[in-house]
């Protein structure tokens, strides 16, 4: 298994750098240069700010001190503040986004599942119906429609909610809310489908004919076969989360990580758009490897594969 | 498996979920202030300055917060007026060169040390440094030397500011600027401390470093989360102000935003969502201000692409738009239709309004210019068929792109013309247009100072913003008599020649003047909206019914 590991997290750190090298190709194949705006900046004025930031020499000499200086730890100095460097802008961002995403995984973790098991366990009845409207109000309603909503008719009526902003807990219950719906219904679905396969299996029914209570069946037998699949996409889940939400972050003025992913795009400020792009990955593919071990845990199956070849 | 494994996993996600989540504090806002003594005005931002250094701003964000905490050597009165601010006077020489300003001996900066006119020689200097690489450095270009400095051909030693003694500040300009004054109230010429600057050159980054001059000092800076300020007692004029502090938030959301202040959590907003501008408008809701603004919206024609070199053609499209239905049903955000290509809001020779004195150059008639674009198209061997390979580009914006949709359909029914519409990402157009790689384009102009030159200016032979590509030396001899004469009266003369003369060749198709619509409250008084600034809250004050 150690051999195994070892593997895996050598391709972590080979996909690692294939995403640096990607997007830097990328990102200077894009039009536009992060200086070059509708300000009237005479020639000289560009010129000065495109060697202040290296911009002035060839490419691929740009990739080799971007590289050096990303292995020091070094994200580099936003192109459009002055005030932070890449570093503070992740530093002070990202815990905020991560509160909001963990709190928004919380919720869809509690209830996702459990709404998906409930609607299984009484297919086409009421409890059903209403976990499944739910979970299709979930997935169709985009998050700027649901916070949008949120701060106009809650935020707006009961005062206890304030109108975005940062600050207090307060301030994170509605964004948290509006970031779990997705996720919580993409969960609740795919619980409810691979539940409904796994009660009619054989094996619950013998469970259930040996006389186990059906408290003990459904959550020793049938819970833990079903969630497999939920468990698989708590990956990316995972790290969608916890970097933040562009949409969220901006209805709500949240001073998280994820508004800059797009904005730096727009702005083109190459290194932020670097800093953000590389800690999303180094996130995912700890995720990915980290669901991967708790995958092997809790499936023998997988284990048995690897360890028989 | 065993009920251990089981444990196992569950505590792997939860440690990661606390691992993330880490501790985020954060100030607390104080909420709505229900029996607030303080007279505190809380408004939005709209985003995270990049920089609150002066030489370093970059556009609105920056200076909205700048025009609050520092003051140049002339400042705006409640009512518009250039008037003394660091200056306590100054007098200029005959041939209109040479400025002399004498600074008060009652000014300190925040650290208690007095302003001083070596600061101001500093400040502009540092601006124009090629080193400091300022966004805005072209602004000291009026300065004799001051382009050559910047540009790297010539040396600090020659820029004409110098610091006669503490107290008196001599300038020498490259041509008789007429709006020298006014240009000296604008946030890139505010001074910034020499000792402080010098001595540590991070010292914008942080509250408690950050020394500054005008009437509200700042304390307190969240990133991407608020702007705190608060009234500087040691200002000169501190009896004046009103207020106790601003408070701005960070919002960029423009709908969450109105929220919080129709909820209450804000006193004033700006840039409000055009959907709020045209229902508040509908309803006649006085909280509603159409603040004047400096800047055109207008379509360039590529005058060296075929038909539009035809005078004919370019006068067809622009008479075939109905400007005011765009303003009224479109555009829907108290915008002004275009009368031409200077705003409304610039003073002329005798004080009245440019734009009133010169009347408007532009008319819509459908008819007319249906047999204009036929003839101009003949004379080009072409025909409307060949119009539908036209294509107008405008970067990626829902506002834009119904103007561009609105124009579209106006040239259709008017001409017959199917044209083409091209969403491009602001940077790809910018490259586009640079490049002669268009056929009409979206563009906008702010202006930099109160004067129609800079707008007229535009459109010298190969100006470096002349993306239309027009030529005219009658236009250009225009524009240098408005550069260099020192006579008010001569020089809007050529301006008023000027602009006649463009709208006559049309190589540019105003299409509206922008506005900039706020909201505040009943009991927000004395707000005051320069043209080309956002709204001061200097002289505002609470008034507690």
């Amino acid at each position: 298994m150690s051999k195994y590991l070892l593997k895996r997290l050598f391709m972590s750190l080979v996909t690692i750098w294939a995403v640096i090298t990607i997007t830097f190709a990328l990102m200077h194949s894009v039009p536009g240069d992060p200086f070059r705006s509708e300000s009237k900046m005479p020639p000289a004025v560009y010129e000065n700010l495109l060697s202040q930031y290296g911009l002035d020499k060839p490419v691929p000499q740009q990739y080799v001190i971007y590289l050096g200086n990303l292995l020091q730890g070094d994200l580099g100095a936003s192109m459009k503040s002055r005030v932070e460097t890449v570093n503070d802008m992740v530093e002070r961002g990202f815990p905020v986004s991560a509160q909001l995403g963990a709190q928004a995984l919380l919720i869809a973790i509690v209830f996702g599942p459990a709404l998906g098991s409930l609607a299984a366990l009484y297919q086409n009845k009421f409890p059903d119906y209403l976990s499944m409207v739910i979970a299709i109000i979930g997935i169709s309603v985009p998050s700027f429609i649901m916070g949008t909503v949120l701060i106009q008719f809650v935020a707006r009526n009961v005062a206890y909610f304030p109108i975005g902003g940062w600050g207090t807990w307060q301030h994170t219950l509605l964004p948290s809310f509006a970031l779990a719906l997705m996720p919580l219904a993409t969960m609740a679905r795919l619980m409810r489908s691979s539940m409904l396969e796994v009660l009619n299996q054989d094996y619950i029914k013998t469970a259930k004919s040996k006389g186990i209570r059906k408290s003990a069946v459904i959550l020793k037998h049938a819970v833990r076969n079903a969630i497999l699949p939920v468990i698989s996409i708590l990956g990316t889940t995972i790290s969608n989360l916890l970097v933040g939400s562009f949409v969220i972050e901006k209805i709500f003025g949240i001073p998280g990580l994820g508004r800059f992913f797009v904005q730096s795009i727009s702005n083109r400020d190459y290194t932020l758009i670097m800093g953000t792009t590389i800690f999303y990955a180094i996130i995912l593919v700890a995720m990915l490897f980290i669901v991967d071990i708790a995958y092997m845990l809790i499936d023998p199956r997988i284990k048995l594969a690897k360890e028989g070849r | 498996m065993s009920k251990k494994k089981r444990v196992a996993v569950l505590s792997i996600l939860l440690v990661l979920a606390l691992v993330f989540s880490a501790c985020s504090g954060g100030s607390d806002d104080n909420g709505n202030g229900d029996d607030a003594q303080p007279k505190i005005l809380r408004t939005n931002n709209s985003s995270e300055p990049g920089s609150l250094d002066p030489a370093l701003a970059q556009g609105t964000h920056e200076s909205w917060v700048l025009d609050h905490v520092f003051e140049g050597l002339m400042k705006k009165s409640q009512t518009g007026e250039v008037v003394p601010g660091m200056a306590e006077s100054y007098k200029m020489s005959d041939d209109g060169l040479t400025y002399t300003f004498k600074i008060r001996d009652d000014v300190k900066w925040s650290n208690g040390e007095p302003v001083t006119a070596h600061d101001f020689e500093y400040s502009w200097k540092r601006a124009l440094d090629p080193e400091t690489a300022a966004y805005y450095s072209y602004q000291f270009y009026y300065i004799k030397g001051g382009e050559a400095y910047n540009t790297g051909t010539g040396t600090v030693e020659d820029v004409g500011v110098k610091a006669i003694d503490d107290t008196t500040l001599e300038v020498v300009l490259e041509n008789p600027a007429g709006f020298f004054l006014e240009l000296t109230s604008f946030y890139c010429y505010f001074p910034v401390s020499k000792d402080v600057v010098e001595e540590n050159p991070d010292w914008a980054k942080d509250p408690s470093t950050y020394v500054s001059n005008g009437p509200f000092l700042l304390t307190e800076w969240v990133h991407n989360a608020s702007i705190t300020l608060s009234k500087n007692d040691e200002y000169y004029d501190a009896d004046m102000i009103k207020l106790d502090g601003i408070e701005f938030s960070i919002l960029d959301d423009e709908n969450t935003a109105w929220q919080r202040y129709e909820g209450g959590e804000f006193d004033f907003l700006t840039p409000l969502p055009q959907t709020v501008v045209a229902q508040m408008t509908a309803d006649n809701n006085p909280e509603l201000v159409i603040g004047t603004d400096l800047a055109t919206y207008y379509y360039n024609l590529n005058t060296e692409v075929k038909p539009f070199n035809n005078l004919k053609v370019r006068q067809a499209l622009s008479m075939a738009i109905d400007r005011e239905s765009i303003v009224v049903d479109v555009a829907q955000g108290g915008q002004a239709s275009a009368e031409g290509v200077v705003p409304f809001g610039i003073p002329d020779e005798t004080g009245a309004d440019f734009r009133d004195a010169s009347g408007n150059h532009v008319t819509y008639d459908a008819a007319a210019a249906k047999t204009l674009l036929e003839e101009g198209l003949a004379e080009e061997g072409m025909t409307i068929e060949d119009m539908s390979n036209v294509t107008l580009l405008y970067n990626t914006n829902e506002a834009h792109k119904k103007i561009a949709q609105a124009i579209q359909e106006m040239w259709r029914t008017a001409l017959g013309v199917e044209i083409n519409l091209e969403n491009v990402d602001f940077q790809v157009k910018l490259d586009r247009e640079k490049a002669g790689d268009y056929e009409i384009s979206r563009a906008g102009w702010i202006g930099d100072y109160i004067d129609p030159l800079t707008f007229i200016d535009l459109w010298v032979t190969d100006g470096p913003y002349n993306d239309a590509n027009f030529s005219n030396a009658e236009y250009d001899a225009f524009v240098n008599t408005a550069r260099n004469s020192t006579d008010q009266a001569e020089r809007m003369e050529a301006m008023r020649n000027a602009e006649e003369l463009l709208m006559g060749e049309m190589p540019v198709i105003p299409i509206y003047f922008y506005t900039q619509p706020y909201a505040q409250k009943s009991y927000v008084t004395g707000v005051y909206k320069p043209v080309n600034r956002y709204p001061y809250f200097i002289y505002a004050d609470i008034v507690q019914e």
